[in-house]
């Protein structure tokens, strides 16, 4: 994470009213996670303890502490995804994935009549069965 | 020929993009667009050849669509009976126009209401907002103009005005597609509200889960800046908390703090965003808004029944065989949508049961169909309508899972500010595994002598069902907010409804 970048996301949204979670979106969506050093410096920027932006931080599943190693495949486990058989699948795609993705609850897409369904980054996947799932792990 | 496609996130989840690219290599000469979703779910992808519908359609079915021979057709798209019978005032344009283009939404009525609340003032505006009758869509119901008045009212150099489309309740998709749609209408509403309250300023709090409607809003914003200035519009991204969905969570999330609950009062009414008074309202209570102004209040009024006036886009979901958008006056049961409208389960088996309004809403078993839809008869009957969800389970749900997952996810995403709800989440999950064991043996540490208090014995099924039911009524009357609050809905229905689920004797 370079300090450069940082301070020019930093610098772009702090003209906003409250810009300390446009600045973490911003940064989570670049480097893939807020760390510790990145903390400290917009907690500086913002004239915020290390501790409060820490909080914050924490506080939001979005925002990751350190960079994911593989892939991530955001599985949806909300109520209509689960009475249209989410859960089964879940249960075996850790064993499909096998090392080549990370899979991860996520509560609903609003795409609950169409379910099983998926998120990986910005795109959504409908209707999956077992081969659907293994031909998303195959497209990573 | 002119070929529409969704570039609605479900429509495109289904395969709507690759479908599009394939006619467009088939049919060079056609002119295609990208069009809102008309909410028939199932058949998505449907494409519409001059008003002829076609779904749900692969790029293997083009040909056949092409020739006129395709086994997909479904006749005119807008004499299907999922489409001809819907009531449709917020998504009157669903299904027909481009999102995006001012062209498309100008001609279709758009800008009207705004230009009419400019001619009658604030005051008249608000007026007509309270005599429609419209309460807010976001989940408790609250009349949207008794809210407005009270922001007018306060004093305050600066107003905002914050939209709710955090819509984080499963089985709900409506404002997604109401953002992705018809961004303009919510601008409009947004814009009508801004004037009728003296608010120059307005925020969308969007979920991180729906990047397709986040560009699409912040594209249309700035492409409409000039219509509705000099109210000015940003969207601000979640970033997953449930809770921020709560107005004051979501306050303090705009505020860039920690989503937690605030105590009420003060209202957002009167201190709201910045400690500035704040409209907070849900994406369809800001979309039915331009309806209202431009077709007349009583226009709006004359649909629903009793307290319940006007439309609700009910959103049918989960294991059933026409899932969708049916925007329809208050008023119809729950049967006729989900047995007559939905078709019952995609599974062909038996319904066992539905939930209503999201994770905090409760199950229904079949034989409380005849419940009609309106916020005072879901109140009474123990439930909520919410958000207008309702998700369908078959025969092969088991409901003290149900119940344990209601659990889980107030645990997962409570706030932490109160114990009910921080704590109590994670009993309620312990409880339920050993309603699931069956009951419990002696345990060892209340077995010490100092616990003077503890129950040493063993306890039985029916004692963790006590201490369940016990735990629900503190949760639902202790909490300081309805994630904690409600989350005894989904579970003391399931128990109520269910009990040989739980190892109990069957209801009669
Ligand atoms: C845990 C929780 C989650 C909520 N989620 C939403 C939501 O996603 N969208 C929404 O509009 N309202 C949600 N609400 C309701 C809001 O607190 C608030 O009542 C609503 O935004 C007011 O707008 P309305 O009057 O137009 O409905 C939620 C409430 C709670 C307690
Ligand atoms: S009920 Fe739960 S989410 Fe609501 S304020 Fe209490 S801890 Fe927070
Ligand atoms: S519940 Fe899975 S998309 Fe809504």
């Amino acid at each position: 994470m370079t300090t450069a970048r940082l301070d020019e996301i930093i610098t772009a949204h702090s003209i906003r009213e409250a810009p300390l979670m446009p600045i973490l979106n911003e940064v989570q969506a670049e480097f893939g996670c807020i760390d510790e050093e990145a903390k400290r410096q917009i907690a500086k920027a913002l004239n915020l303890t290390r501790t409060e932006v820490h909080g914050i931080v924490s506080f939001y599943h979005d925002y990751r502490e350190t960079n994911a190693e593989l892939p991530i495949i955001k599985l949806c486990r909300a109520e209509a995804c689960q009475s249209r058989g989410s859960e089964a699948l879940a249960a075996k795609a850790e064993t499909m994935a096998n090392g080549r993705a990370s899979i991860e609850p996520v509560y609903c897409l609003g795409l609950c009549s169409v379910g099983p369904n998926a998120m990986i980054g910005e795109s959504v996947h409908a209707r999956l069965d077992e081969p659907g799932l293994e031909a998303l792990i195959r497209e990573l | 020929m002119r070929i529409a496609i969704s570039d609605d996130a479900l429509a495109i989840a289904c395969g709507a993009d690759k479908l599009a690219e394939a006619f467009a290599r088939a049919a060079p000469d056609a002119e295609i667009v990208r069009t809102s979703s008309w909410g028939m779910q199932w058949l998505e992808p449907l494409v519409d050849i001059n008003g002829m519908g076609f779904g749900p359609a692969t790029p293997g079915d083009v040909a056949a669509i092409l020739d006129g021979g395709s086994d997909k057709a479904i006749g005119k798209i807008e004499d299907h009976p999922f489409i001809a019978k819907q009531q449709r005032l917020t998504f009157a344009r669903a299904g027909k126009t481009q999102p995006l283009s001012l062209e498309d939404y100008t001609e279709t009525g758009g800008w009207v209401a705004l230009k009419k609340a400019y001619e009658i003032g604030p005051e008249a505006t608000i007026g007509m907002v309270t005599e429609s009758g419209l309460r807010g869509r976001g989940g408790a119901g609250f009349p949207a103009g008794i809210k407005w008045k009270t922001v007018a009212g306060a004093p305050g150099d600066q107003k905002y005005i914050v939209c709710n489309a955090d819509e984080g309740d499963s089985g709900t998709f409506a404002d997604r597609m109401l953002m992705e749609g018809d961004p303009y209408c919510l601008i409009e509403g947004m814009a009508i509200a801004g004037h009728a309250v003296g608010a120059t300023k307005g925020y969308i709090y969007l979920r991180s889960e729906y990047p397709h409607a986040i560009r699409k809003m912040e594209t249309a914003i700035k492409a409409s800046a000039h219509l509705v200035s000099p109210f000015k519009l940003e969207v601000r991204v979640g970033a997953g908390a449930y809770v921020c969905g709560e107005e004051t969570s979501l306050l303090n999330s705009l505020e860039g703090k920690r989503g937690e609950v605030r105590a009420k009062p003060p209202l957002p009414a009167l201190e709201g965003l910045f400690g500035k008074p704040t409209v907070v309202n849900n994406v369809l209570t800001l979309a039915a808004v331009p309806n209202v102004l431009s077709e007349g209040a009583k226009a709006y009024a004359d649909y629903g029944i009793g307290r319940s006036r006007g439309t609700m886009p009910v959103q049918l979901a989960g294991n059933i065989k026409q899932g969708g958008l049916y925007e329809i006056a208050f008023g119809i049961t729950l049967g006729e949508l989900v047995e007559e409208i939905g078709g019952g389960t995609e599974s062909g088996r038996p319904i066992k049961a539905v939930q209503v309004g999201g994770p905090l809403g409760a199950y229904f078993p079949p034989s409380m169909f005849h419940l009609p839809f309106d916020y005072e008869a879901f109140t009474e009957a123990g439930g909520l309508i919410g958000h207008g969800g309702i998700v369908v389970f078959d025969d092969t749900a088991d409901m003290l899972n149900q119940a344990h997952f209601a659990m889980e996810f107030c645990a997962v995403e409570s706030c932490g500010k109160c114990t009910p709800c921080r704590i109590g989440a994670v009993r309620g999950q312990e409880t339920l595994e050993r309603i699931r064991a069956g009951g419990r043996g002696a345990g060892a540490c209340e077995a010490l002598p100092q616990m003077h208090n503890a129950k040493s014995s063993e306890r039985s099924l029916e004692d963790e069902v006590v201490l369940l039911t016990d735990l629900c009524e503190t949760m639902k009357f202790g909490s300081l907010c309805a994630l904690g609050g409600f989350t005894p809905y989904p579970v003391m229905s399931a128990l109520t409804h269910w009990p040989e689920d739980f190892g109990l004797e069957p209801a009669s």
